[in-house]
């Protein structure tokens, strides 16, 4: 396979730095192969593509377009760290946190969360300009092994991509239309699925946030030792360049 | 002759949350009634109900940012029974009993030096802008030094346990999270017989003042009353984390002794009265009317039988030869046991540090599940009582929370008019100065008013008077 990839390899640029791709790579996944991190909450390494999140936008051929969905193509200059791309991200992820009910003090996620890396990342350093919606969603603790905290949920639908297509289960799906799109368990409650502590969609890489609970392991990993203890996110991808 | 007045101090200051004291005078300006009201309301007991059973530790150490580690631990004890944890590993044990030490050394530290000592070095009627901890520093530069690295020294040793000065996370249901590396034992060893010199020096400062301030010791918010802490279990010594429970008449009489705390719902009681947030607790077997009790340093060195560690029951020793032995019942020794305490904490720290069980790597124990727990410490400000129940999801169905300062409550309301009355009452003209001496009264219990009512909010504490008919005629509040 990569002596194909090689024959049909191409450049193009990001922020000035030229890239490779090969045929049928996305933006997002060529810049990842060139240590080139491009912001992302709803993709993840292993999952199809949705391009739902937006937070991976970049500039493409003076389009805004979605790093994660976007082919890439020879020759295109592409436009990633910029002050105006990182001011939208930051406007989106800002709505994420007044969307939900996202405490960082108290939530076990706290330094694993992509969410609140990101906010890291993007200099959120005050709190969200626009109002808190506050929705007021009950804990589902009916699973022996499993909680869900959709007070914490962001949409980014990576439990319903993992397990219809990894696990082969179709767990979680989305419901409603509009702002009252969420994600759902495909039962009454969890204990009412099949959903196993060992499925790819409970696992804590799928879940950006600290909804998927797995029980009885919070706070295990110390302070100082969580993945975003000692780095931004994007850091092991950027650390390829180094 | 004058119209009934009332006065309120508002907030109180130099302590932790907010409340008021309202005082009322007749018309010959005659203290006739003073309260301490709690105006803060928190509701942690009700919105933790329905969070799963190992968020509980870290969430409910957010009622307070000066003893989280209390509240942290008397949860983490209470989630240990529910996961069927009876005994700990030793690594465990160890290191939230360091982080515990850490804990009630930097909090003593801080009520001693950075909030009560203006009042002790330049007297309780100094002007104002004298009685902060920056005229501390100003005029003793040594002892101002002292107060600020010995509060970091514990600061450090909660970080190098919890994982952060303030709210962090190592103890979790079963055990604990981390232990300690040999880099961050060495740094605390390089510093530790500092720390005792320290410590020995705050002991005498607090002892000297005492003794050399006798008469006001004795007469100032000073009154007889029942005492409550945990001991060990076995021998009665001190013990900060764990025990059972040992309660004393002011006559040194046991009230009882060696009780699980898992029982303290049948030995205590909590009253509850329009005018406070904050409950009342009393002994069941006394009544509300003679069945209250205080809590706190003073509390402990009055029940413990002795302390495991030799300087703290050296001079132990000495504060109990001060009462002949029977309990000591002025409000004012506090200090002095506080300061014995942090030599206490300070002395098993580091016992702990050369301990290589806090090196270990057996950190979380594991049991057959229970659905209700109850955790009991010794937390800076006195007994700390946490108690949960939980269904089959892990959810939390019940919490009921008895802190060190709702003890306190009726002691402190007692000190309250003990002190107004002896220096207000028949006062033509009330002071800043005269005010201050009330909130000395309340300082002495290091309250944490917040912890108490797991409040909710921002409320400040003043100081109200009110007159013979119930008008408020004069108040005094500060902003913060």
């Amino acid at each position: 396979m990569s002596g194909t990839k090689k024959e049909t390899g191409f450049s193009f640029t990001i922020d000035g730095v030229e890239v490779t791709a090969y045929a049928g790579q996305t933006i997002m996944e060529a810049a990842d192969e060139a240590g080139v991190y491009i912001p992302r909450l709803c993709d993840h390494q292993g999952l199809r593509h949705q391009g739902s999140c937006r937070v991976c936008t970049v500039k493409a051929g003076g389009r805004s377009v979605a790093a994660c969905t976007q082919p890439a193509a020879p020759g295109q200059a592409v436009e990633n760290e910029t002050k105006h791309l990182n001011k939208m991200r930051r406007d989106l992820v800002e709505m994420l946190f007044h969307e939900g009910n996202h405490l960082c003090p108290i939530c076990e996620a706290s330094g694993n969360c992509e969410l609140q890396a990101m906010a890291y990342r993007l200099d959120m350093t005050e709190t969200t300009r626009f109002p808190y919606l506050e929705p007021c969603r009950a804990l589902d603790a009916s699973h022996p092994d499993i909680a869900l905290d959709t007070n914490r949920c962001i949409s980014c639908g990576r439990c319903i991509r993992a397990s219809q297509d990894v696990d082969g289960k179709g767990i979680f799906g989305y419901v409603g239309r509009g702002i009252h799109r969420r994600v759902a368990v495909n039962g009454e409650n969890l204990a009412d699925t099949d959903a196993e502590v060992s499925d790819h969609a409970i696992s804590r890489e799928v879940c950006p946030v600290g909804c998927i609970i797995r029980k009885r392991v919070g706070f295990v990993t110390p302070i100082g030792e969580r993945e975003f203890d000692n780095g931004l996110i994007g850091h092991e991808i950027e650390e390829k360049r180094k | 002759m004058t119209e009934p007045r009332m006065i309120e101090i508002s907030p109180v200051t130099r302590v932790e949350g907010h409340g008021k004291v309202t005082i009322h005078l007749d018309e010959e300006n005659r203290v006739e009634e003073a309260r301490l009201h709690i105006v803060e309301f928190r509701g942690f007991e009700r919105f933790i109900r329905g969070r799963l059973m190992w968020e509980v530790p870290v969430i409910v150490q957010r009622l307070c940012g000066i003893c989280p580690v209390s509240h942290h631990l008397a949860a983490a004890k209470a989630m240990d029974m529910i996961a069927g944890v009876d005994e700990l590993t030793p690594t465990a044990e160890k290191m939230r009993r360091l982080m515990h030490y850490g804990q009630v050394m930097q909090s003593h530290v801080l009520h001693f030096f950075h909030l009560a000592a203006p009042d002790l070095l330049f007297g309780f009627g100094a002007p104002a802008e004298k009685r902060n901890i920056f005229e501390v520093i100003k005029e003793k530069p040594e002892l101002g030094k002292r107060a600020v690295l010995m509060r970091k020294y514990g600061q450090e040793i909660i970080e190098a346990t919890a994982g952060k000065k303030i709210h962090g996370t190592g103890a979790i249901p079963g055990g604990i999270n981390r232990n300690l590396t040999i880099e961050r034992r060495d740094h605390f060893l390089g510093s530790i017989d500092m720390m005792i010199e320290w410590a020995l020096d705050a002991v005498k400062l607090a002892r000297d003042y005492t003794q050399e301030h006798e008469a006001l010791v004795a007469e100032f918010g000073s009154f007889p009353s029942n005492y409550m802490s945990l001991v060990r279990e076995s021998d009665g010594a001190l013990d900060l984390y764990h025990g059972s429970l040992r309660a004393l008449s002011s006559t040194g009489d046991l009230i009882f002794d060696q009780i699980p705390y898992t029982r303290y719902h049948e030995l205590i009681v909590e009253d509850v009265r329009s005018w406070s947030y904050m409950k009342f607790p009393f002994i069941t077997e006394l009544g509300p009317e003679a069945g209250w009790y205080r809590v706190g340093p003073l509390a402990r060195m009055n029940t413990a039988s002795f302390i495991d560690t030799p300087l703290a029951d050296k001079a132990h020793a000495v504060l109990k030869a001060e009462t002949g032995g029977v309990p000591n019942n002025s409000t004012l020794a506090n200090h002095w046991a506080r300061m014995i305490e942090v030599l206490h904490c300070i002395e098993k720290i580091r016992e702990l540090l050369n301990d290589p069980d806090l090196q270990g790597t057996d950190l979380i124990a594991e049991g057959q599940r229970r659905e209700e727990g109850i955790g009991v410490i010794e937390a800076p400000r006195g007994n700390l009582i946490h108690h949960y129940k939980v269904d089959e999801h892990d959810q939390v169905t019940y919490c009921n929370l008895i802190v060190s300062t709702t003890h306190n409550n009726e002691g402190m309301n007692r000190a309250v008019k003990d002190v107004a009355v002896k220096h207000l009452s028949g006062q033509a003209q009330i002071t800043e100065g005269m005010l201050n001496h009330v909130e000395v009264a309340i300082r002495a219990y290091d309250p944490c008013l917040s912890c108490a009512t797991h409040a909710l909010g921002q409320m400040p504490l003043q100081v109200e008077l009110f007159d013979a008919e119930g008008s408020m005629v004069d108040s005094r509040r500060q902003s913060i």
